[in-house]
């Protein structure tokens, strides 16, 4: 897909909980139908990156400029803004007392006030795509956790979003259940739709990224094409990183050594 | 135990019943709604009068609720404003009840995660969509055996109205009681709370066993 005109500006984002100083700083531009795949060690500010551009946590400095509008401007109307924005999380939080249809046409009805027929329409729509429309009248407890997390995509999908933020959502899932998720967001990534994805899965980070940002300890250490960054990472963070995902070449540089000394795999010797 | 006399009492006992019944109703009833109003400002937490709220919660929690009503019943025309028994009762009832269903709602709204919230606020919902439709809903079947218990408690706590000289079921009780007649006194006592208050138990039991089905606790 063609990309566009840049439709998020980050300058210099600043955000931190009490003493901790989360995001240091941080600048960020995303054009219109790219597809971001954050990635870095835990603690290192992706969630909360992705919960400042949606107004879930408030920012501490710099600028967010989305469409045109400052969303740093503590007078940002977030209910209008959020329609603007989807958001799936990684526990789904789909509304345990609704359907699946109902979780669906929530927003679309009472935040959007749209008709009942044409919002039918668009979650039918998105959930026989997603092959979930004969599941439409469960509820979520009788879904499983891939099927919650394709009907969460939806919900925030329904709303007709201009970005969608993914904050990893197949960390709490099976691994059988990752790559029915995962191909839902590879064939939005198809069709264009702007996307900023936080991710543990590599493979998938490759496959989808139009660019990968890495972020440690709160600033942007690379941002590159997931070719360069994969191949060949700029930085020794990103090497060291990489290399947490690499068990082939753990083992094999264990077996080199050919000593009987102990590795880690071996169990503890306990008298 | 005489039978005649307890059908000869009885029908004094059912307007009595009567009477309980529907001073109950509307303590319940105003109770629910202030213990509501109460719960909100405090999931809010609008300054002031959710401070308010909670020291409204500790003083009627922790008075009993005979003597919240001498306070209306006695102490009030003291200042000039008289209140007549059964507008004692209900007022009494609903001060002693808003503050329990106040902390039965709050329980549930508790409840409800953080990631619920945000869940809603990111499709858009504002703060009294979210309340209506995603945090309330699940209060409510998180609440309801706390109320069921409120409920009840209430309508036995109507049993100390007789000091604001209302004929309610112990009012009518000590009456007989003067006629010597223990035993039948008793089982009509008994029988007459039992009729009224078993069947609302029932209902609630029926009703969180449906609401647990309904699909919470995903």
């Amino acid at each position: 897909m063609a990309i566009g005109p840049e439709v998020l500006k980050i300058k210099d984002l600043k955000k931190s909980f009490g003493e901790t100083a989360v995001l240091k700083g941080l600048t960020l531009t995303v054009r219109q139908g790219e597809v971001l795949v954050i990635i870095g060690p835990s603690g290192c500010g992706k969630s909360t990156l992705l919960r400042c551009l949606n107004g879930l946590e408030k920012v501490n400095g710099g600028e967010i400029v989305f469409g045109g509008q400052f969303l740093t401007d503590p007078q940002t109307n977030w209910s209008r803004t959020r329609q603007r924005i989807g958001m799936v999380f990684q526990n789904y939080e789909l509304f345990p007392h609704l359907t699946a249809l109902e979780n669906i046409l929530l927003g679309p009805l009472r935040v959007q006030n749209r008709k009942k027929e044409e919002a039918l329409a668009v979650a039918e729509g998105w959930l026989t795509r997603v092959g979930l429309w004969d599941r439409r009248d469960a509820y979520p407890r009788e879904l499983s956790g891939g099927q919650k997390q394709r009907v969460a995509i939806v919900r925030a999908l329904a709303m007709d979003p201009e970005i969608m933020l993914f904050d990893e959502v197949t960390a709490s899932l099976d691994p059988e259940m990752v790559r029915e998720v995962l191909d839902v967001i590879l064939t939005l990534a198809k069709e264009g739709l702007t996307m900023l994805i936080v991710t543990h899965e590599m493979a998938f980070a490759k496959a989808v990224a139009d660019r990968i940002i890495f972020l440690d300890e709160g600033v942007i250490v690379e941002d590159a094409s997931p070719t360069v960054f994969f191949e060949n990472p700029a930085t020794e963070r990103a090497k060291k990183f990489l290399n947490i995902f690499q068990y082939d070449d753990y083992h094999k540089n264990e077996g080199a050594k050919g000593d009987s000394g102990d590795s880690p795999l071996t169990p503890p010797v306990i008298f | 135990m005489d039978l005649t006399y307890i059908l000869d009492k009885s029908p004094v006992f059912v307007a009595a019943a009567k009477l309980t019944l529907v001073l109950a109703f509307w303590g319940v009833i105003l109770s629910a709604a202030l213990g509501l109003m109460c719960a909100v400002t405090r999931f809010y937490r609008w300054p002031l009068v959710s401070q308010l709220a909670g020291a409204y919660i500790e003083l009627a929690r922790n008075t009993p609720l005979m003597v919240q009503l001498f306070f209306l019943y006695f102490g009030l025309p003291r200042v000039g404003l008289v209140l007549s028994g059964q507008t004692c009762a209900i007022v009494g009832l609903t001060f002693l009840g808003g503050a329990y269903m106040a902390e039965a709602f709050r329980g549930g709204l508790a409840a409800v995660g953080k990631d619920q919230v945000e869940a809603g606020l990111s499709i858009g919902l504002g703060r009294f969509q979210l309340l209506r439709y995603v945090v309330a809903p699940q209060a409510l079947a998180v609440s309801l055996p706390a109320i069921s218990a409120t409920v009840i408690f209430l309508m036995k706590e109507t049993s100390v109205f007789s000091i604001v000289a209302i004929p309610d079921l112990m009012y009518v009780a000590k009456d007989l009681l003067k006629e010597g007649r223990g035993a039948e006194t008793n089982f009509l006592l008994c029988a007459a709370y039992l009729t009224i208050i078993l069947p609302v138990s029932l209902i609630f039991a029926r009703l969180e066993k449906r609401l647990r089905f309904a699909g919470f606790g995903s």
